[in-house]
This record gives C-alpha cells, structure tokens and sequence, in this order.
C-alpha cells in the first residue's frame, strides 16, 4: 500500500545515510517527561548493582579519577531526530563493569527523577555505551541529561538515561518507562524498531 | 493514573483526508477517516508519512486534537517555516487525499475520565502546545467528567490562539473547565492582564495549589516546558505529577 502523496518532494535526500523514517537536525531537542531534575554533584552516586545485591559505587570524584575517553557519535531520536559527529566525554562502560562479576544478561537503568530504561548487559560493553559527562566540551547541562547520563548511542536515544544514577543486573528483562508505554523493547533505529511490534 | 495500553504492532494506514480546517494563518486541522483506527486516548499522537513520486519518504509526529472515537481523528498541524511536513499538511493537503499514519503513540502524557483517580487537572499549553491538550478538553466533555480541568494557554498574539472560539464556548457550556490566556507579545484590546510570558504568578492564580495535588500536563517548545516545569516544582508541585511533552525547533 504505497500512497503517493502528490505536490511533495522532501528536503532530504542528504548523503550522509541515516536510519529509515529519520531526518537530520543541526539543533539539539529535548524529549523528557516530566521536569528536569537537578542533581547536586556533591551528593551524585552512580552504582551498578548485581543479580545477587552486591552494589559497586562511585560518588562525582571517583568518577573524574577513572580513565575518561572523548569519543564522537551519532544519536538517533525515536522522535525522528538524527544529530550527527556529536562529541562527548566520559567513562566507559567497560572500565565500571571491570570489577563487576555477575552472569546476569540484562539491566535495568535507574535515573534520578525515577526513569528507567532497559536493555542487554551486551549493548553496555565492549565500547559501545559510556557514562557521558561532557558535551561539546563543556559540563553535561541538566536538561540533556547532566551531571551525568548513560550514551548507548547504537540504540534509540530513549535507552541512553539521563540523570543516570544506577544499573541494575537482573536475570528477567524488566520493561522500562517507555518500554511499558507503547515503545520497542530493544529500540535499534538501523531496524526502525520505534514501538512494540516494530 | 493506569498507562493507556498500546497493544500490538502499529502499522501503517492510508487516512484520507475529510476535511481541513483553518485554525490560525499557519495551522490547520485535518480531519482524517481511519477505517482501522481504535480510539486512542487523550494526549497521544500519531506518526504521519508523505511520500513522493520518486519514492523518497519522511515522517513526523503530530498529537492528536481530538476526543477519542473509532475510525476518525483530527490533528492540528502548526507551519514550521523551514519544515519539510508540516508546509505540505498546511497547504497543499486537501479534502480526498490519502496520507499514511500510524498510532495511536505513547502511553504517558495521556488523560482518560474513566481512568482518573479523581485530582484536579491543570493544562498549560504553549502555541501549538495547546493540541494534546485540547484532545483532554474534549474527552472530559465527551466523557461526562466533573473533575475540574484548568487550562492555562500561552500564545504570541491573539491571532496565534488555535481553538479560540471552540474554548470559549466550552467555558460557558462545559461545568467545571476554567481558560485562562497568557499573551507573550501582543494582547487582544482591552485585555486587563499583563504581557507577558507564564510566570510563578500566574501558577498561583490560574493554577492549583499544590497541596490538591492536581495532575498537571505541560505541553509546548522546549523552553516554554522547562521553565513552567521548574516553575512547578518550586512551587511544591510534586516531580512524578507534572508530565511534559516538549517540541524543539526543529520539528517539522
């Protein structure tokens, strides 16, 4: 069922290739759902906590003293956005999981504000997500997620928590916020999966 | 408040187009015949794709403006002056036309009078903010409600105000709604208020104490939501009872 929607060309049709259904933004959007919460870094904690309860924290500074990386990424917005060559630094996943022992397949991201967010334990290694602290060279702003987010940037920006505060080892898969509310549970843009179903 | 559910796979439908209205020089509503369409709930929004000849495609999200029912749904669209959808919906699309959609989309920002646990509700909308908002405007009547609904809607100048005679009809003839208008630039002749953007002190006195415990919807740009938001929390609103929907500049 292809409908031709007559007297519309489009603007798109850039080079670079983006993932199906999505257009390209020099701007930096905002989607969250409630409003943004400010987190002191002097009480900040991230932790990961496994499958059987044994919790590994860092507080703002220990954080700072693990190797940062700056990396470069693309981000993909299940709202249609793309934003392209975004520049970033923080620690990587791989360094927090490096004393980490736990056989659980999944996690369950907690925000501050109360959001979460799930996805494999395997989408967080192997140098594909980051705790992201930095943006274009500056303190991560509170609206687009500061102190410090989660950056997944391989799946739809809704997997990539602002406000991080812990992750969570489970055995299950846990559906998330927007993963209850009618979104993909795995949310890969290169295979459009936006909602259940997708 | 029970998250509306959205079961099964979303798919792509060919609406056709049933009539356009004008709502300001730069917005319109569609009414759209949906021959699969479930009724959605108040606040969700749907996908739209155009496609051209050549078989290039593009889709952006629009909330939905009305009242939930089977088969029929209407949506507001705003011009976004370099936008790429949005100029076509607004100008060109006609009654007869065809246009894909998929929804209905996201069960949060959502408002439902047989799933309400009985709180005032307040609305604040900025520009075309107002859409999803509207949508709850209409399910209360349409439902019956009593809860009292208070919208507090914020527009450039007056001829920016989408919905205006329809809200104005509906304060005299729907018990319990109150409106009240913000005017951010320029305000009707005669208007008593100030211009100027929402402030604290217009929560306090077109708003509901925090200690009712009001379920809130905030919908508009960006920095519009931010600052009402903020402005919420400060004033004892708690975080998990005021939910936001925000648009960039970029939509489309």
């Amino acid at each position: 069922m292809a409908v031709i929607n007559r007297g519309f060309s489009g603007r798109g049709r850039q080079d670079t290739a983006l993932p199906p259904g999505q257009y390209l933004t020099e701007d930096f959007p905002v989607l969250s759902a409630g409003p943004t919460p400010r987190v002191d870094t002097d009480k900040w904690q991230f932790s990961i906590v496994t499958d059987i309860g044994r919790r590994h924290e860092w507080s703002w500074s220990q954080l700072h003293m693990l190797p940062s990386e700056e990396f470069t990424v693309d981000l993909h917005c299940v709202t249609k956005w793309s934003k392209l060559g975004t520049g970033w630094r923080g620690v990587a996943l791989d360094t927090l999981f490096a004393n980490v022992e736990s056989a659980a397949d999944y996690a369950l991201v907690h925000s501050y504000g109360g959001y979460t967010t799930n996805l494999p334990v395997a989408d967080l290694l192997d140098g594909q997500a980051w705790i992201a602290y930095e943006y274009a060279g500056e303190p991560l702003e509170p609206e687009h997620g500061g102190p410090a987010r989660l950056l997944v940037p391989h799946l739809y920006l809704w997997k990539s928590a602002k406000w991080v505060r812990a992750i969570e080892l489970t055995h299950d898969d846990q559906p998330g916020f927007w993963e209850t509310a009618g979104y993909h549970n795995y949310g890969d843009p290169w295979r459009e999966q936006r909602y259940w179903g997708d | 408040m029970a998250r509306a559910a959205v079961l099964g796979r979303l798919i792509w439908q060919a609406a056709t187009v049933a009539a356009v209205r004008r709502e300001s020089p730069s917005a319109v509503t569609l009414v759209m015949d949906v021959p699969e369409w479930p009724a959605h709930a108040a606040g969700q929004h749907v996908d739209v794709k155009l496609t051209a000849e050549d078989g290039y495609s593009a889709q952006r999200s629009y909330s939905i403006a009305s009242a939930p029912a089977d088969g029929r749904l209407e949506i507001t669209v705003q011009r976004v002056e370099d936008g790429e959808v949005s100029p076509y919906l607004v100008d060109v699309a006609q009654p007869g036309d065809q246009i894909e959609l998929r929804g209905p989309i996201g069960g949060y920002f959502v408002w439902s009078p047989s799933a309400e646990r009985g709180a005032p509700v307040l609305l604040v909308g900025g520009g075309s903010g107002v859409v999803p908002l509207m949508s709850m405007v209409r399910a209360r009547a349409e439902g019956g409600s009593r809860i009292p609904f208070r919208l507090l809607y914020s527009v450039r100048t007056p001829q920016d105000a989408l919905y205006a005679d329809e809200l104005r009809q509906r304060v005299r003839d729907d018990r319990g709604l109150d409106v009240a208008w913000a005017y951010t630039r320029t305000a009707p002749d005669g208007w008593p208020g100030v211009v100027g953007r929402i402030d604290g002190a217009r929560l306090v006195s077109d708003g509901w104490p925090a200690s009712l415990e009001p379920d809130v919807f905030v919908c508009g740009p960006t920095g519009f939501v931010e600052t009402v938001a903020d402005l919420l929390v400060d004033a004892g609103h708690e975080p998990h009872r005021i939910r936001t929907e925000r648009f960039g500049p970029t939509g489309g």
